[in-house]
């Protein structure tokens, strides 16, 4: 370090803000951006499904009406995008993804998410597992918006929001670790922000 | 198009600012000196981070508008009002300041002259600042992809690079501009007076039979209409790339 940008104060919050909520080189905003490298998909409800497949025992599908059937959790968590910005107390409902989980039968240790539009993205299994991970198809009491991933995003808060598949379809359940859409474009594998591993190689 | 971009890390590195340009009132280009060249593509953009003498850090993304082959790294900044950065950027930085940035980053809104096909290009505002990069590329490399960019301004005052593009626009380059002002258009304008809409890109495009490229960049809602007009109108969805600035106002 040592370098110091002139005359530069930045804007400090000015509401207390718990510093343990706000990983390093992270901004809060308000409002909500959009980032996503392609057209946003729209799928009909009735031509939706989700399906947990890959290493396990059998494939399970799940309907729309079959999804919202399972039991729905409503959370509030804390988001953080690799370009910088995070947003406090934002507020969905889903179904944890150990339920889905549970009514399968593997033993592969990582996964990849996979989305209408072609998107995937990859995670260890044990992200997804004790509560840590949704599949979410509602906003702030309202249907998730489709340029923020609707009808059913995943969130995985505790990782930068990339790894949050927009526009979800299943699970792909692996024995290796398989880089996803940016994680082959020189994001990082894992991708925790508290350490900031941002871009391969952080 | 595919590709990866980052291999082995990539450190913060410290540049010189060596010259500025003023685009438009709330728009400057920020001309810099990097030690050893980021080897990006056209496309891409960096993360800008300054640091307060306290220690206190902020970071931000930044399109680059220059192309691979121009020694120089340009950045073309818009002052946010209420934004941290782009203020100082603005309105603060001074020729022979240092500036650190790391990059290159993004490996998908990207154009190289491998690429085959027509590009349109569609652009809101600073949108054209990646655009900008890729029309240079196109011309560095000699490419004969033709080009048709639309771009999207409120007023003539807020044309970023007003001259380059009315000398593309002028000049049998191969590259078409097509502005369309969605507030105030100049004195007798015969050209487009609205937001993108269908009727205007089924208009402009290149049909999907040529197997075009399309690059969006812009805000939000520019990006969403722009990219689901397309789709309507037959492109691919991976022949769509997009890339969407600021902010949302929802949900």
């Amino acid at each position: 370090m040592g370098l110091f940008s002139r005359g530069f104060r930045g804007r400090r919050r000015t509401t207390d803000v718990p510093a343990d909520r706000v990983p390093p080189g992270q901004y809060l905003v308000d409002d909500y951006p959009v980032l996503s490298a392609g057209p946003t998909p729209h799928t009909p409800l009735d031509a939706w499904d989700f399906t947990v497949g890959g290493e396990v025992s059998q494939p399970k599908r799940w309907t729309w009406q079959e999804m919202l059937a399972l039991p729905q959790e409503t959370v509030s968590q804390d988001i953080h995008c690799v370009t910088h910005w995070s947003k406090l107390d934002t507020h969905w409902t889903g179904v944890s993804l150990d339920t889905f989980l549970a009514q399968v039968e593997f033993t592969a240790p990582y996964m990849t998410a996979y989305s209408d539009g072609g998107y995937t993205t990859n995670l260890p299994i044990a992200d997804i597992q004790g509560g840590k991970a949704w599949l979410v198809h509602t906003y702030e009491g309202a249907p998730l918006p489709p340029e923020h991933g609707g009808p059913a995003r995943m969130i995985v808060p505790h990782l930068y929001f990339w790894k949050s598949a927009k526009w979800i379809r299943g699970i792909r359940l692996t024995s290796d670790d398989s880089p996803g859409f940016w994680e082959v474009r020189g994001y990082h594998i894992y991708g925790d922000p508290w350490k900031e591993q941002r871009y391969e190689g952080d | 198009m595919e590709g990866t971009t980052v291999r082995g890390g990539l450190g913060w590195r410290q540049s010189t600012l060596v010259d500025t340009i003023v685009e438009t009132p709330r728009v400057k280009s920020l001309v810099l000196d990097v030690p050893n060249s980021l080897a990006h593509r056209a496309g891409q953009h960096v993360d800008v981070r300054l640091t307060a003498e306290d220690g206190y850090q902020a970071a931000r993304s930044y399109s680059i508008a220059s192309p691979p082959e121009e020694r120089r790294l340009v950045l073309t900044i818009e002052r946010l009002d209420d934004g941290e950065v782009s203020p100082y950027l603005v309105d603060e930085l001074r020729v022979g300041d240092p500036l650190e940035l790391r990059g290159p980053i993004g490996g998908y809104f990207v154009w190289e002259s491998s690429m085959s096909g027509p590009l349109l290009l569609i652009a809101g505002g600073s949108g054209i600042v990646p655009l900008r990069a890729i029309i240079r590329h196109r011309i560095a490399t000699n490419s004969d992809a033709p080009v048709r960019l639309v771009y999207s301004v409120r007023t003539p005052d807020d044309v970023i690079y007003r001259q380059e593009m009315d000398r593309l626009a002028t000049s049998a380059t191969g590259i078409e501009v097509i502005y369309t002002f969605t507030r105030v258009a100049p004195g007798g304008w015969a050209g487009y007076q609205r937001r993108i809409d269908a009727a205007l890109l089924a208009e402009v495009c290149w049909p999907p039979e040529s197997k075009p490229t399309a690059f969006i960049c812009g805000p939000t809602p520019l990006v969403e209409t722009a990219a689901n007009i397309l789709s309507t109108l037959g492109y691919q969805p991976t022949s769509i790339k997009t890339e969407r600035f600021g902010p949302t106002g929802g949900p």
